[in-house]
């Protein structure tokens, strides 16, 4: 899609979600190309603090109006933080996926695996062979 | 905000009545119910008789249905229903009839239910049939429920169900509520079973193969015999969903080509009418060898008495309260005997017709992803419109302004932007070419000024409805202000 | 008969089809796969015939207008207000699909709006959803709600509700693997359950405690302390009542049900031998994505105008598939409009009559019966509008000597269970009237 964002400082995955490491805690959300796949988003289940997770794991649920789909965490480690404004503004996430519609907050374990996502080069290639 | 009728809560006024009862006569007017257990007061609406009619018509009017007209939803059999079958299930020796009273004070009820079974049993070439099941998805529970019951008694812990990936979204729904795990298949490029794919899934591990024949692109498996044998070697068992049995009634029937379980829509097939959303009824047909696990009761007829046999040590057990919903059981018995084996060719024979006939009609007009002969529905897509913007939501809803009902959109999901289109034997060809002549001026609006359909619908009594506000604010019942 | 096409129509179809004849569309059916022969069916009959021939079979049925109803179990001889029907027979709403397209489906939307409204204020719930195919297949699918919301999987679930409802139950969880637990009555005979049964064999896997009251035998449950056993062990407590029962005991709602059920044949809707009736499923609203089946919200067009649409469909097959929260689609829409249609027209006041009445009634008539040699109330504990008797002759004889009467006399319970020997469930409701019932207290004086 022409007028995808893809910030070129983020880490993604191959199912559409974005990382942001700071230390030893990394940010994630869906992307731009996601949220305009799903449109308008009406309802986010987000994990409880404390959870812990591989990654890969099912870390949530997206709710549009016709269209639902799971979202993963891009990397391994402890929840502890989700986006609470997204209870009451799910359309955050459409409007500033990279900002306001960030949804998790994640003490990472491994660095390391950070090597296993994509870069928004490789990951454009994915939105555009869609 | 505008109203097109207020809800029935808005009529309400202190004290006012719309009930008429005699009094009681027993002269008992305490109760030996602790205080603390009675209700205090009640909110319910306090309205006239007027009141209720008039809102209740009020509301009637703004639908569309099929008595006022075409109502072309893809694999939803939208026929015309006979009148008289309104007229019988509506008998006191049927509709008073209460499930507990004794059996022989019930033969009516038993012996058409009986006959409804032997019926389908003819139609669909299966050995016994239970009518229990109250809507397609609940044959097509009841039938897996079966099959691991099957495959229980045998002493073999299957897991999955195979399920092309054109299905309805009830099949793998169903897989998941009977405890197995769907596996979806991708079908092959001419829309059908795609055999190398479903030979690689089929290992031994799967219970069940579930088919939609025709499938939901109006399309005969061809290889159902090829397919039965796959399934059949690997000591599975083939479901087939019957939600298009409409397609070739008299011209095939599925115990020939080697099904295990087959379930009826009633109220798609047999013309009971949709309600409005239901109630329908969902019969199985199974083999001789998988009737042990009907669910109970059966009815049986010794020498000239029907009775409800409860005592089957093999039954998957029971799936409603009772015996299935007899009131549409009525009106699908009414309605196959007064067709016959004859009328009911003459059914499927113009359903095909008549699909086929819309099919070549307008594919010069939207896009045809599948081109093959086709049975009872057809299913186009609108993906040559996108150029100008506009989507297959946008010409359903165009539709609308003509007095048609859209047909089913974005279904299969295996074609963008799919119109399936199923017009039902009982439409005639002057009501089918209307439906052409509006497809075929939407096409060209679509092109010249599509304004128009993204606009669309404006002569319905709403115009397009705010869905997102509506899940985002999720209002679904009254509150008193 | 209902096809309209002339022999002209079709070849002029078939001409620009492109084809010479019908056998060549068939003929995508492969020769050796298509059914040859005549279907084994009775030659058809015309309208006047099959109406002269089911009117026969009718005949046959003795039916509760033609025979004076004392029966329950599970279905019930409550009076259905004319109105009712009149608005059934409206094609507008009985030959209307599932409202698909909104913008042509408002009257059937918006009773639905209506129906939950309605249900959620007299169960005193939160969320209702459109409703489902009976009350036994809304039970058995809230034990997978149940198991969903606490990621729980042991039932339990009491001895005293309906058999068939409970087999129901047994059939819908068995692939599942949910182990079901059976909690029996209290000694004596109360004909209640044991609480304490309950609190002995809830643990920390325990999803649902399931009961049903007014109980299969009528009776009234200890419901307030059976839902402090299912809350303080992070159970959910789900109730089956009786919507009738609700004019005059307390709603679900108000003694902690977390998910609310119930038979809706009671409301407007007549006994058809056991079908279609109408299921209805009301719960907390923390659980409302977790509700099975169609659901209505309000909402504006585009030009402001109210209107009604399909919300929350993302829990429903059609887009979850396999991890739907059910797999139901079709169900009992047209009984969920006689429900709202019954609810409107009896109302606020009666509601509390009908209840009231079929209290009395019943009341009158197992005052009656107790006074009678060789008949005995089984149970001690408040019921409300069915009871079970304890009767010296057989009950199938009694039975059969009523019918003679044109009486449905009540139930054999010893059809459900080899134990309930020499019990009978016997029922009165609102439509019963004294000289009914003193002629029946009369008739059972006379039975040797």
């Amino acid at each position: 899609m022409a007028d995808t964002l893809i910030p070129k400082e983020l880490k993604y995955t191959s199912t559409h979600e974005w990382l942001k490491i700071e230390g030893d805690t990394a940010v994630m959300g869906i992307t731009d190309f996601a949220q305009k796949e799903l449109s308008d988003i009406v309802y986010l289940d987000l994990p409880e603090p404390g959870k812990i997770l591989n990654q890969g794991d099912v870390l949530g649920t997206i709710e549009a109006v016709k269209a639902v789909s799971d979202f993963y965490t891009p990397i391994s480690g402890t929840i502890i933080e989700t986006n609470q404004e997204l209870k009451t503004a799910p359309d955050l996430v459409n409007k500033e996926p990279y900002g306001k519609g960030w949804m998790v907050k994640i003490k990472v374990t491994n660095n390391s695996e950070v090597t296993n996502l994509l870069n928004a080069e490789a990951y454009e290639k994915i939105t555009v062979a869609h | 905000m505008i109203n097109l009728e207020p809800l029935i809560f808005n009529y309400s006024k202190f004290d006012r009545k719309g009930y008429s009862l005699p009094k009681s006569d027993v002269g008992i007017d305490k109760t030996d119910i602790p205080n603390t257990e009675l209700r205090p007061d009640n909110d319910l609406p306090e309205v006239s008789e007027i009141d209720v009619v008039r809102h209740f018509i009020h509301l009637s009017t703004l639908n569309h249905h099929v008595d006022k007209g075409f109502y072309p939803l893809g694999s939803c059999t939208m026929k015309y229903n006979p009148k008289v079958n309104e007229d019988m299930c509506r008998l006191d020796g049927f509709a008073m009839v209460h499930p507990l009273q004794p059996v022989e004070t019930m033969q009516g009820a038993l012996q058409m239910m009986y006959e409804l079974e032997k019926h389908l049993c003819s139609i669909s070439g299966m050995e016994a049939v239970s009518l229990q099941p109250a809507a397609g998805a609940h044959g097509e529970l009841t039938s897996i429920m079966i099959v691991r019951k099957y495959f229980e008694e045998r002493g073999e812990a299957r897991k999955k169900v195979l399920i092309p990936d054109s299905a309805h979204g009830t099949n793998p729904a169903s897989v998941t509520l009977s405890g197995y795990t769907a596996v979806e298949i991708k079908s092959n490029p001419a829309g059908l079973v795609d055999l190398v794919n479903l030979d690689k899934a089929l290992d031994n591990e799967v219970a069940c193969l579930m088919l939609t024949v025709p499938n939901t692109l109006g399309l005969y498996e061809k290889e159902i015999e090829k397919i039965a044998e796959l399934v059949h070697k690997k000591g599975a068992l083939l479901y087939m969903d019957g939600a298009n049995f409409n397609a070739y009634l008299g011209f095939h029937r599925p115990g020939d080509a080697g099904f295990d379980l087959v379930h009826f829509n009633l109220h798609k097939t047999f013309s009971t009418p949709h309600g409005g959303g239901g109630p329908g009824a969902g019969p199985i047909g199974v083999t001789k060898n998988l009737a042990k696990y009907l669910p109970v009761p059966i009815i049986e007829k010794n020498g000239d008495k029907y009775e409800l046999n409860f005592d089957r040590p093999n039954t998957i057990g029971k799936v409603v309260g009772f015996y299935g919903n007899f009131g549409v059981i009525v009106r699908a018995y009414v309605y196959i005997r007064m067709l016959g084996a004859v009328g009911l060719k003459e059914v499927s024979e113009c359903a095909v017709i008549n699909a086929n006939y819309i099919k070549k009609a307008l594919e010069i007009y939207y896009e045809l992803p599948y081109k093959d002969i086709c049975m009872h529905e057809c299913v186009f897509s609108s993906d040559n419109l996108k150029q100008y913007g506009v989507k297959t939501l946008d010409v359903a809803k165009r539709l609308l302004d003509f007095g048609v009902h859209a047909p089913t959109i974005y279904f299969p999901l295996i074609v963008h932007e799919a119109l399936m289109i199923e017009p039902t034997e009982t439409e005639s060809k002057e009501s089918i070419d209307k439906f052409i002549e509006a497809m075929i001026q939407i096409a060209k609006e679509a092109k010249e000024n599509p304004q128009i359909l993204k606009d669309a619908p404006k002569t319905t009594p709403v115009r397009r409805l705010d869905e997102v506000k509506a899940s985002r604010e999720l209002n679904i019942k009254y509150t008193k202000v | 008969m209902f096809t309209p096409h002339t022999p002209e129509d079709k070849k002029q179809m078939l001409d620009r089809i492109g084809v010479k004849s019908f056998d060549e569309l068939i003929s995508v059916i492969p020769d050796k796969l298509r059914f040859k022969g005549k279907l084994d069916l009775p030659e058809p009959m015309s309208e006047l015939e099959i109406i002269k021939h089911c009117s026969e079979i009718a005949a046959k049925n003795s039916n509760q207008n033609n025979f004076v109803s004392f029966l329950g179990g599970g279905a019930y001889d409550h009076y259905i207000p004319a109105v009712i029907n009149h608005i059934l027979l409206r094609s507008e709403f009985y030959t209307a699909y599932t409202p698909y397209q909104a913008e042509v489906s408002q009257g059937t939307l918006q009773v639905i709006y209506e129906y939950q409204s309605l249900i959620c204020e007299l169960f005193g719930m939160d969320v209702s959803n459109a409703g489902m195919y009976d009350g036994g297949s809304a039970f058995a699918e809230a034990c997978h709600m149940a198991r969903s919301i606490t990621k729980k999987n042991k039932i339990l679930i009491a001895d005293t509700i309906h058999p068939y409802y409970k087999k129901v139950i047994e059939t819908y969880t068995h692939g599942l693997n949910i182990p079901i637990i059976n909690c029996g009555c209290e000694q004596g005979n109360s004909g209640r359950v044991d609480v304490s049964h309950f609190a002995k064999m809830i643990d920390n896997d325990t999803a649902a405690v399931l009961i049903q009251s007014p109980n299969f035998f009528g009776i009234l449950e200890s419901v307030r302390e059976l839902a402090e056993i299912a809350h303080k062990n992070g159970a959910l407590f789900i109730v089956c009542t009786d919507p009738i029962s609700l004019g005059l005991l307390n709603p679900p709602g108000n003694y902690g049900a977390d998910i609310a059920v119930g038979e809706g044949q009671t409301l407007g809707i007549p006994s058809s031998n056991g079908g279609p009736f109408l299921g209805v499923l009301a719960c907390r609203k923390d659980y409302v994505r977790m509700l099975p089946g169609r659901l209505v919200g309000k909402t504006n067009d585009v030009e402001g105008k109210t209107g009604y649409v399909l919300v929350l469909q993302t829990r429903e097959q059609h887009i979850r598939r396999d991890k739907a929260t059910s797999n139901i689609c079709t169900n009992e829409a047209l009984c969920a409009l006689a429900a709202t249609v019954y609810l409107s027209i009896m109302g606020k006041q009666g509601i509390k009559e009908v209840a009231s009445q079929s209290y009395a009634k019943s009341h009158y008539l197992a005052q009656e019966i107790s006074k009678i040699n060789g008949f005995s109330l089984e149970f001690k504990h408040p019921f409300f509008k069915e009871f079970v008797v304890r009767t010296k002759l057989e009950p199938d004889y009694i039975i059969s000597e009523l019918i003679k009467e044109n009486i449905f006399g009540g139930i054999n319970l010893e059809q459900f269970n080899r134990k309930w020997k020499n019990l009978m469930l016997i029922c009165a409701t609102e439509k019963r009237t004294k000289p009914e019932i003193d002629k029946y207290i009369s008739l059972l004086k006379e039975l040797k």
